[in-house]
């Protein structure tokens, strides 16, 4: 299953769908990685509201997302971590692992850090 | 209403497949949903098990009910290579393959009993079951 990808200015925005397949992330992986690149962007949004769970193998693969898309200039943010969820991870100790990945609980908030980040970094420029 | 699903685990679609069917098996029993989420994500990670170091095996769910007690039961069952140190592969952090470590102590303390027999060379079966709280 493919993952939709929306462009909204300079930043990336992936659905992750309910039923995510290893195959599926890694996948999805590599496209933003490449697309990050092609559009120039500065900032991806994972957003993982729909997502039935979060496993060891999709915790470390979203981190690792994250940090090959910073590798290539943008930030990455996690949205929409569902409570269940959240208690799920917690219990795996899997909260720990994705540590330095910034979570929002919306797209709202996750824009507007983004935003902010992306000032910061023109004044300091 | 079915009480026992027998699903080959093959390929990483089906361990997706497995999550969906113990969902349906465990909303029947009246789990609530962050225990459908908790049931959901151990079983992920003992299908991914299977998967990545057996290749091939099998996941059976079953509902069981024990006077006023319900649950359900997973087992996953294997003739993989086995696991040689039990002990250690029940710590966190400790992995033979490629993942963080935290599969199989972390399918336990997701579950409310969890049993695993394993002997090198003939294979893995775990039990894990939860209780309708």
């Amino acid at each position: 299953m493919k993952t939709p990808i929306l462009k909204q200015g300079p930043y990336l925005i992936a659905s992750l769908q309910a039923e995510q397949s290893d195959t599926d992330l890694l996948e999805l992986q590599e496209v933003l990685v490449e697309q990050v690149g092609r559009f120039r962007s500065r900032g991806v949004i994972l957003d993982v509201t729909l997502l039935d769970v979060m496993d060891s193998f999709a915790t470390r693969t979203l981190r690792n997302m994250a940090q090959a898309i910073r590798l290539r200039g943008a930030e990455t943010i996690i949205v929409g971590i569902r409570p269940e969820i959240a208690f799920a991870m917690v219990q795996l100790g899997l909260d720990v692992r994705l540590s330095g990945v910034q979570t929002t609980l919306d797209l709202e908030e996750a824009l507007a850090i983004l935003d902010r980040q992306r000032q910061e970094g023109m004044c300091r420029d | 209403m079915t009480d026992v699903v027998q699903i080959a685990i093959r390929s990483d679609s089906d361990i997706v497949m497995v999550r969906q069917q113990a969902r349906a098996l465990a909303k029947e029993l009246g789990f609530s949903a962050s225990d459908l989420t908790l049931i959901a994500t151990a079983l992920s990670e003992l299908a991914r098990n299977i998967v990545e170091y057996a290749q091939q095996g099998e996941i059976i769910l079953s509902q069981i009910k024990q006077g006023e007690l319900r649950g359900l039961v997973i087992v996953a069952r294997d003739s993989g290579p086995g696991i040689a140190d039990i002990e250690r592969a029940m710590l966190d952090g400790y992995s033979t393959g490629k993942g963080l470590g935290l599969g199989l102590p972390g399918a336990k303390r997701l579950m409310d009993e969890f049993e695993i027999t394993s002997c090198a060379g003939q294979g893995t079966t775990i039990k894990a079951t939860k209780w309708v709280h």
